[in-house]
């Protein structure tokens, strides 16, 4: 079973997404968490039987689907992938137990279990076209969550979300066609299998054409400042459940998409772009936060929050070095466990309330006690207090970007500081002071199903804050294998000194063609 | 003193003949059995159609296994040309009538369907298309094109409503039009080189080495206006949405399928000679053409407020995309456009039956037209199944991964990034993204919005039967699993088209 364990992963949810059908409207909630809970303790025996001294692809599956023309079903799970998809079985389970009273909730459970194929499938595929289906197919599920569960606005959200991503992808699939002419030239046969396209040495102009297409995509899945504007819209518009799994798990396929993608096919590229990216990273950091201190909606300043962490994501994989990428795929589960749990918190104050208004709030902490608190804890992660999970991997991006640039560092630093601002304000409006408005007086406290979604939540943060080994070490194995054949790759002077050779020796001696 | 002609029958290869003679005598037999007896009902008819059909589809597999053995055959005194284009895009041709004509069996009564004569003009026009695209002699061209053109007007008119028949009067008038501008081209290529055959001209040409090229563009532009009238190309589409709005559901889908491939293959033997032998004014034009046709249909569709019309102009707008097959002209090119254009056919074929399963006899007041997307709000509330069929066939016309004709278009793509045309590829793909709105805003309609008030879902399936269920069924399953057969199919379709030399 474990040898196909990746393709359970991904057609388990699917499968009994299409059986969901036949379950009785009544009792399809009991049904969609065993099913998430059977699909996570899948991916929880998938990181039991995970090698961790192994840097390179486990769990290998290799199926032709369109031979003549280079498309196989390639799925592969290393280090950088195991963490992120065991956060979205996680999510995808406590989303639906924490799930309050829905209209057609049994089409929502459906549309979340397809939603959990498409993820899981982003993160294991190994060739870019089965890639590709699984990047676009999930569009489709979060359109109908956005557009038939969300706000006033909501289709004009999720129309908006759909054609930004899709506009992006499309662009992406034209650059994915060349590599693979790039690939048929160099070697005679078609394949868009992505370990053959890292032996594959490309010329710096080419490099840098292919990385400038493939950012596109990526970069407005991300979405990074100037293309985020489809996000505040989708936050602001999707139910709460949408909002989780956008900001846990969707936002992190286009981070995700560039150590995968980008990086080690494109070095010298990369290299080149660093500093306008670094620069556009830290305008992310800096704009967003200040759009995020002018919000009145609290879950605004949850999703401006998230799109400035996601830039501290983004520098740090622009470090190009092992302990930026380190940390930025860590932040990538660290921001994916805090906002998600930010995002769960706004909803369970606007199921009391139906507003998310933060002037209509105020005094809190006396009322709802436990939620005050539990509210704080994430509001500290994700502010980035030590001994939290954030702040190991903002402080390893960090670092891996002063080796870099310094001051680029500095201000980016002073930017995360600063942004501690808006969260501590939006704290304060909402749970200190008296109690003024009359509706505030009564509010229940986190009840029994609330509380089974945020105390893991909370359980995670605070100890992989305090320990993060376990999930350190086998994301460090693989990107430091990343890294190298990064190095080993570069062409230009310039590449060869930004990306350090992590072994000293060159480790991989593939066969690598220059393509014409 | 004349001496008699002697022609062996060998000689004449009437085998070549068989799938084009099958649907005619088929026609011819259904006229003489409403002779004998008259009255009879409509099933008797389509089943027979079906299995004539069915005829032709052996005798077409029986050509493709003597192509694959002894290579591109002639017959009739050279003037019949069977190679690898003609067999694929007559088995495009059967096939999609073999799935079109059990759409005849609706639960509501039609006035079309009464008649015999339908179902034999049906046939005719079918032997029109395949004598249209198994040749390469631009007479019998002609008269494939005119028998059938001249069927469908027929066929279009006979649903008997006052749009049906402005539509076929309107298209007749565009036809002949057409018709016009073929003849004239084909008569100054005549004129030039003394012969009505393509690679005749082509050598003819090649020999002199293009002396007289103002006149070769002369004939180039009457044939590009009429093949734009008949692929419908952007300035010469504006007969499509009127009429595909006037015909039947089932006979717009057929229509945007069915005709177009002829079409393409036709164009395909005569442009890319032209092109490869670097007629560059051609080039330039042809590229005009495609960019012009993809985007200024899909921005048409955008404001259109009937999924009818919606999807004319999307027909519009992936006829221009294939075009650009013949622009770049390559091996992968050409078999792209196959593969397309199969794919396009199943999807297609199942959006427009959705439709034509909602047809009402009589609109409601809120409806101004027979499809508009207010009919189809909420649909997923009342008639789940069918809302998620039809959103399934508009994600793939939207090009949405894994559905069938995104591998279409990711073919397509493809080649137009090896033949070196890059801005023409991303430009194929941003239409895709712009074409993604007014399918999303179907989906849309019927996910995301609230029935209209007395909308019990039970219009939605008004004209269904068990036929017409099992068409959109198989055409779904296509549209899904299309992955699955691609490779077969991609592998078939290429060797067909390498080894007739394109």
């Amino acid at each position: 079973m474990l040898d196909h364990i990746l393709s359970i992963l991904i057609f388990f949810p699917a499968l009994a997404g299409v059986f969901g059908f036949m379950i009785n409207k009544d009792s399809i909630r009991a049904y969609g968490i065993t099913v998430a809970a059977i699909e996570f303790a899948l991916s929880l025996w998938l990181w039991f039987a995970f090698d961790n001294s192994v840097s390179g692809m486990q769990f290998m599956e290799n199926l032709p689907l369109v031979p003549a023309f280079g498309i196989n079903y390639i799925l592969g799970v290393d280090g950088i992938s195991l963490f992120i998809l065991i956060l979205a079985a996680f999510f995808t389970m406590i989303g639906i137990a924490s799930l309050t009273d829905t209209p057609n909730v049994k089409n929502m459970i459906i549309t979340l279990l397809f939603l959990q194929m498409t993820m899981i499938g982003v993160f294991v595929a190994l060739d870019a076209i089965v890639f590709y289906v699984f990047w676009e197919l999930s569009l489709v599920p979060m359109l109908y969550i956005i557009g038939a569960w969300g706000g006033p606005l909501r289709v004009y959200a999720s129309v908006k979300f759909f054609l930004y991503t899709f506009t992006g992808s499309l662009v992406m699939l034209v650059g994915m066609l060349f590599m693979a002419y790039f690939f048929y030239q160099a070697t005679g046969t078609w394949s868009f299998a992505i370990l053959d396209w890292y032996r594959l040495i490309l010329p710096e102009s080419f490099q840098l054409w292919l990385f400038a297409a493939f950012f596109m995509g990526f970069a407005i899945k991300v979405p990074m400042f100037p293309f985020h504007t489809w996000l505040p819209y989708a936050h602001g518009q999707a139910p709460t459940i949408g909002s989780v799994i956008l900001a846990a798990i969707l936002l992190k396929m286009g981070t995700y998409a560039f150590i995968r993608f980008s990086l080690p096919l494109f070095p010298d590229a990369s290299v080149y772009f660093m500093y306008p990216i670094a620069v556009i990273s830290i305008i992310m950091i800096v704009y967003t936060a200040m759009v995020a201190y002018a919000q009145k909606d609290v879950k605004q300043v949850v999703a401006y929050s998230s799109v400035s962490h996601m830039g501290v994501i983004i520098l740090g994989t622009f470090a190009l070095n092992v302990e930026g990428i380190t940390g930025s795929v860590f932040l990538m589960i660290a921001h994916g466990v805090v906002s998600g749990a930010l995002f769960l918190l706004v909803g369970v104050i606007y199921d009391r309330r139906h507003t998310k208004m933060m002037d209509q709030f105020g005094g809190l902490a006396h009322v709802m006690p436990k939620y005050a608190t539990i509210f704080g804890i994430m509001m500290m992660a994700s502010v980035g207090m030590p001994l939290t999970i954030n702040f190991v991997g903002e402080f390893l991006s960090l670092l891996g970007f002063y080796q870099q640039s310094h001051i680029l560092t500095l201000l980016a630093g002073i930017a995360i500081i600063v942004g501690a601002i808006y969260m501590l304000a939006a704290y304060k409006k909402m749970f200190f002071g008296d109690v003024t408005i009359e509706e505030n007086k009564n509010l229940p406290d986190v009840n029994k199903r609330e509380l089974i979604a945020l105390i893991p939540l909370t359980i995670i943060t605070i100890w992989l804050g305090i320990y993060p080994k376990p999930v350190l070490d086998p994301i460090n194995n693989s990107v430091e294998s990343v890294v190298q054949l990064m190095h080993n790759k570069s062409t230009t002077e310039e590449a060869k000194s930004r990306i350090p050779n992590v072994n000293g020796i060159v480790i991989s001696k593939t066969s690598t063609k220059e393509a014409h | 003193m004349l001496s008699p002609i002697n022609v062996s029958l060998e000689s004449l290869n009437l085998i070549t003949l068989a799938p084009m003679l099958i649907p005619v005598i088929g026609a011819l037999l259904i006229l003489v059995i409403d002779v004998i007896k008259g009255g009879l009902d409509k099933s008797l008819y389509i089943v027979l159609s079906i299995l004539f059909l069915a005829l032709d589809f052996s005798a077409l597999l029986n050509s493709a296994g003597m192509f694959s053995r002894d290579g591109i055959m002639l017959g009739m005194f050279n003037v019949m040309l069977i190679d690898g284009l003609a067999i694929l895009s007559q088995f495009i041709i059967v096939a999609t009538s073999m799935l079109f004509i059990p759409l005849a069996f609706t639960h509501k009564r039609f006035h079309e369907f009464s008649y015999p004569e339908f179902f034999a003009l049906f046939l005719f026009m079918i032997s029109g298309f395949q004598f249209m695209v198994a040749s390469d002699n631009l007479i019998l061209i002609f008269v494939g094109l005119e028998t059938a053109s001249l069927a469908l007007y027929t066929l279009i008119a006979m649903h008997n409503r006052d749009k049906s028949f402005e539509a076929a009067v309107k298209y007749f008038t565009m036809g002949a039009l057409a018709a016009g501008f073929y003849s004239f081209g084909s008569m100054v290529f005549y004129a030039l080189t003394g012969s009505v055959e393509i690679n005749q001209i082509a050598t003819v040409l090649a020999a002199n080495e293009y002396a007289d090229i103002g006149y070769v563009l002369v004939a180039v532009t009457f044939m590009l206006a009429s093949f734009g009238f008949k692929l419908s190309l952007v300035p010469f589409h504006t007969w499509a949405p009127d009429i595909y709005e006037g015909s039947s559901a089932a006979m717009a889908g057929y229509m945007s399928i069915v005709p177009k491939i002829a079409a393409f293959v036709v164009a395909m033997r005569l442009f890319e000679f032209l092109i490869h032998s670097g007629v560059v004014w051609l080039e330039i034009v042809l590229y005009i053409f495609v960019v012009v046709t993809m985007t200024a249909a899909n921005i048409w569709a955008l404001v259109q407020t009937d999924v009818k019309r919606m999807l004319a102009y999307s027909s519009i707008s992936h006829a221009g995309f294939v075009m650009a097959a013949i622009l770049i002209g390559t091996t992968q090119s050409n078999s792209a456009l196959f593969l397309y254009w199969i794919l396009f056919s199943f999807t297609n074929l199942g959006s427009f039956s959705m439709l034509w399963m909602s047809r009402q006899k009589h609109l409601p007041d809120h409806q101004m037209s027979d499809h508009s997307y207010d009919k189809f709000a909420g649909m997923i509330k009342t008639a789940p199944v069918a809302a998620s069929i039809m959103g399934l066939f508009m994600l793939s016309l939207a090009g949405l991964p894994p559905f069938a004709l995104f591998w279409g278009k990711l073919y397509m793509i493809s080649s137009a990034v090896t033949g070196g045309y890059t801005v023409l590829a991303l430009i194929m793909a941003l239409n895709s993204a712009i074409a993604g709105y007014y399918y999303i805003k179907l989906i849309v309609y019927m996910f995301m919005k609230e029935p209209v008030v007395g909308n019990d879902g039970h219009v939605y399936v008004s004209n269904a039967t068990l036929a017409l269920k099992s068409i959109i069924g198989f055409a779904a399953v296509g549209t899904i699993f299309a992955f699955i057969a691609l490779n077969p199919i991609l592998e078939f379709v290429t060797a067909l088209v390498y080894n007739s030399g394109y």
